[in-house]
């Protein structure tokens, strides 16, 4: 788990970035753990947040050919005590009328929500760091996990500090 | 490229006129293609056009001819290609192109809009295709864009790290209209290639240099792109450093001057193989410790420190780790080191005990061959005829093999831009295309193909280009009736079970060069006897109306030497079969 590394590329928001970015590890035979893109502030630049397994000189190697990606405009390795970490995570959980009450008590517990009641099941989004959200659904398994689905990590660093400023990205 | 700046104002055209607009303005001579459906309304305003247009036989042929032009020229090449097969057939030249970092832009035509997506007739997502093996692609989505966009290709193919660039344009954004306007404001906010070095790095780069008992300046590509040989020169002279070229180098170092040790790696010299290995200090400068130079990699050089400029940051720690990073282009670090040389230590460290132990191995373990006891004509002694009567201004083109390795050996190169060959991707049937790209970009200039019977066979279809384009070429076909490089791996690795590598051209004289050459609109020659080789080779060099072929039918037995065996340590350097050298311990 140490070998886990949280990657901000910040890239420009053009049709086939993913596909470069994405290439680029499986090209170079890096395993991507998670993936999470989107829009920033500007709507010029997209962020892509990879999370990888790998030691720090072949790290180094990624991160360089990256940069060499016309595409893309900036990357920052974000350091989990330096920033905030967040997944998303739906889940669908059979709960009984039985059941229900000691569901609710986890759900409360992990300060997640439920967003959906069908007579024998309750679906819940829960947000956090990887580790809440595996504590989450280790509590939820016994009840029986019907269907879940899980979003890539985003991360931002701490402080006013901001990794979206810097000339190529005015540029852009 | 372009000497004068051109500048338009704003006139209406067709997105394909855009095109070629663009072509003209940035410079372009020559395009090398083959028209097809998608790509048909370029190929109307081009018809028009001051740019040359030359109608290759074979797309791979196009993408060959154009990292030929590039590479005898520094220029960017252009191929062009219609979608689907004509599109895939340029992938090879490519992938070729991105290894050997050439400039060169593709352009292919791709279907409508409307089409993409949908399996339309000669559809292929090109831009998918290549985007491993390209530098950078596009897919132009609307005629407004074309300029900035071939604009863009052309710098990016250019600076930096060279490498090919392809600009894929659907037919309708060709017909559709537009205004075209130049020059375009680039847009490449995420390119920002390095050139100029950090002085702290140089500084302790020369501090090295002067504290170095065994240097060795590492040269590579990188040295060439830059246009660095001159300053290169002056280094090695001022440090009295040896210096060893990689194959993409030669010619960037004279052969004729003393401190040049030769080539390294798999079929380099023994004293360029052993200098690196017993080096303190390796002085790497636009190279890329590629497998076939570093052989087995833990035990390369394992007591040398390392400095390593390139422009390319990712190429530094890749493969080795660098002591000492620069990330820069050759000429500014080399101009930059000379000064810091000459600040530190006056530049003079002769290293004579160093230059003692190179000399003796030198002299023992110069490049040579065994003359054929069956009486067959040694391939090695044509190369060096061909070397020695044609001379150090011709260009010389290979192919992928044993001919391309006795041809980086045998020929002496003394110029930069003299040496083309497919270093990094290895791909057979380079030489006749790229051969005719480098006369077309110099047509004073003699171009000679070193060529092997198998490759030949590969591209030779672009001779009929030659003969009709006016590109007097010479081949030289060091025909050994057999995939040579892999039938001396039979003999050493697989006890001499020839599976495959027969080709029938000594045996069955299928094809027959000769007559191949002549169907194809050239003048061909044989020659079988070591007696003939001078003569022919003369009668060759009287021809310039065409492009000639000589069939030299030299014996199957021979054999590269020097060898390290793939995957070993350069220490098991092999000087001939089962010869060892012998390095006296003292000699350190």
């Amino acid at each position: 788990m140490t070998n886990k590394h949280t990657l901000s590329v910040l890239v420009e928001n053009k049709p086939g970035v993913l596909a470069r970015v994405s290439g680029l590890f499986s090209r170079r035979s890096f395993n991507i753990d998670s993936l999470a893109v989107g829009e920033t502030e500007n709507p010029d630049v997209s962020r892509i947040t990879i999370v990888v397994n790998a030691d720090s000189s072949p790290l180094e190697q990624v991160t360089k050919q990256l940069n060499k990606l016309v595409n893309v405009l900036k990357i920052v390795e974000l350091d989990p005590t330096q920033s905030v970490q967040r997944e998303l995570l739906l889940v669908k959980v059979r709960a009984d009328r039985a059941q229900r009450g000691q569901v609710l008590e986890t759900v409360e517990l992990f300060r997640a929500r439920v967003i959906d009641v069908a007579p024998d099941t309750l679906t819940i989004e829960a947000t956090g760091n990887p580790d809440k959200l595996d504590a989450l659904l280790r509590d939820l398994e016994p009840y029986g996990i019907k269907e879940m689905v899980q979003s890539g990590l985003v991360a931002i660093g701490r402080g006013s500090r901001s990794i979206t400023t810097g000339p190529a990205l005015r540029a852009a | 490229m372009n000497t004068a700046p051109v500048v338009t104002a704003p006139v209406a055209t067709t997105g394909a006129g855009a095109l070629v607009r663009s072509l003209e303005a940035l410079g372009v001579e020559v395009v090398f293609g083959i028209p097809g459906g998608t790509i048909l309304p370029a190929y109307d305003p081009l018809f028009d056009s001051s740019v040359r247009h030359i109608l290759v036989r074979h797309e791979q042929g196009a993408g060959h001819a154009a990292t030929g032009y590039a590479q005898a020229t520094g220029k960017v090449g252009v191929c062009m290609a219609t979608s689907g097969p004509g599109a895939t057939n340029l992938v090879t030249a490519i992938a070729d192109a991105y290894m050997d970092s050439v400039p060169i832009v593709a352009i292919t035509g791709q279907v409508s809009r409307a089409a993409i997506g949908t399996d339309a007739f000669q559809e292929a997502d090109i831009q998918g295709i290549t985007l491993p093996i390209t530098k950078h692609n596009f897919l132009v989505q609307t005629p407004e864009e074309l300029p900035r966009i071939m604009a863009e290709a052309f710098h990016l193919a250019a600076t930096g790290r060279p490498g090919p660039v392809l600009v894929d344009i659907p037919k309708d954004v060709q017909q559709a209209q537009t205004t075209f306007a130049w020059p375009p404001v680039l847009d490449l906010p995420g390119y920002r290639p390095t050139l100029h070095p950090h002085g702290k790095q140089i500084r302790e780069a020369a501090r090295l240099i002067a504290a170095a008992k065994r240097p060795v300046l590492y040269v590579g590509g990188g040295v060439l792109k830059a246009g660095a040989t001159d300053g290169l020169r002056k280094l090695a002279e001022l440090t009295g450093m040896p210096v060893v070229s990689t194959l993409m180098a030669l010619g960037a170092f004279p052969d004729s001057h003393p401190q040049h040790l030769g080539m390294p790696g798999m079929h380099g010299t023994v004293p360029a193989v052993y200098a690196l290995q017993k080096s303190d200090l390796l002085v790497t400068l636009g190279a890329r410790f590629d497998d076939r130079v570093t052989g087995k990699l833990d035990s390369f050089a394992p007591d040398a420190k390392i400095v390593h400029a390139d422009i390319d940051p990712a190429e530094i720690g890749k493969n080795r780790h660098a002591d000492v990073p620069i990330v820069g282009d050759a000429r500014h670090v080399i101009d930059e080191l000379i000064a810091a040389v000459s600040a530190t230590s006056g530049g003079v460290e002769q290293y004579p005990a160093w230059w003692s132990t190179l000399n003796d191995l030198r002299e023992r373990y110069p490049l040579g061959y065994e003359e054929p006891t069956d009486g067959t004509l040694a391939p090695q002694y044509v190369i060096e005829r061909i070397s020695e009567l044609v001379g150090p201004d011709a260009i010389y083109c290979a192919g992928v093999g044993q001919h391309q390795m006795w041809a980086s050996q045998f020929i002496k190169f003394e110029k930069p831009g003299s040496w083309l060959n497919s270093g990094g991707a290895g791909t057979m049937g380079y030489a006749v295309p790229a051969a005719m790209g480098a006369k077309v970009a110099q047509p004073d200039t003699a171009v000679w193909a070193i060529d092997g019977d198998g490759c030949f066979q590969m591209t030779n279809q672009e001779l009929a280009t030659c003969a009709l384009e006016g590109i007097p070429i010479k081949v030289a076909v060091i025909n050994n009736g057999n995939l040579g490089m892999v039938r001396q791996w039979q003999t050493l690795f697989y006890d001499g079970r020839y599976s495959n590598t027969e080709l029938g051209t000594h045996k069955h004289r299928i094809p027959d060069f000769v007559k191949l050459a002549e169907a194809l609109g050239c003048v061909g020659l044989r020659c079988e006897s070591k007696d003939d080789v001078d003569k022919i080779i003369k009668q060759a060099m009287e021809i310039n109306d065409a492009p000639v072929v000589i069939d030299f039918t030299v014996g199957k037995d021979a054999m590269v030497w020097p060898m390290v065996a793939a995957g070993t340590s350069n220490d098991e350097i092999m000087f001939a079969r089962d010869v060892r050298p012998t390095f006296e311990e003292d000699d350190l």
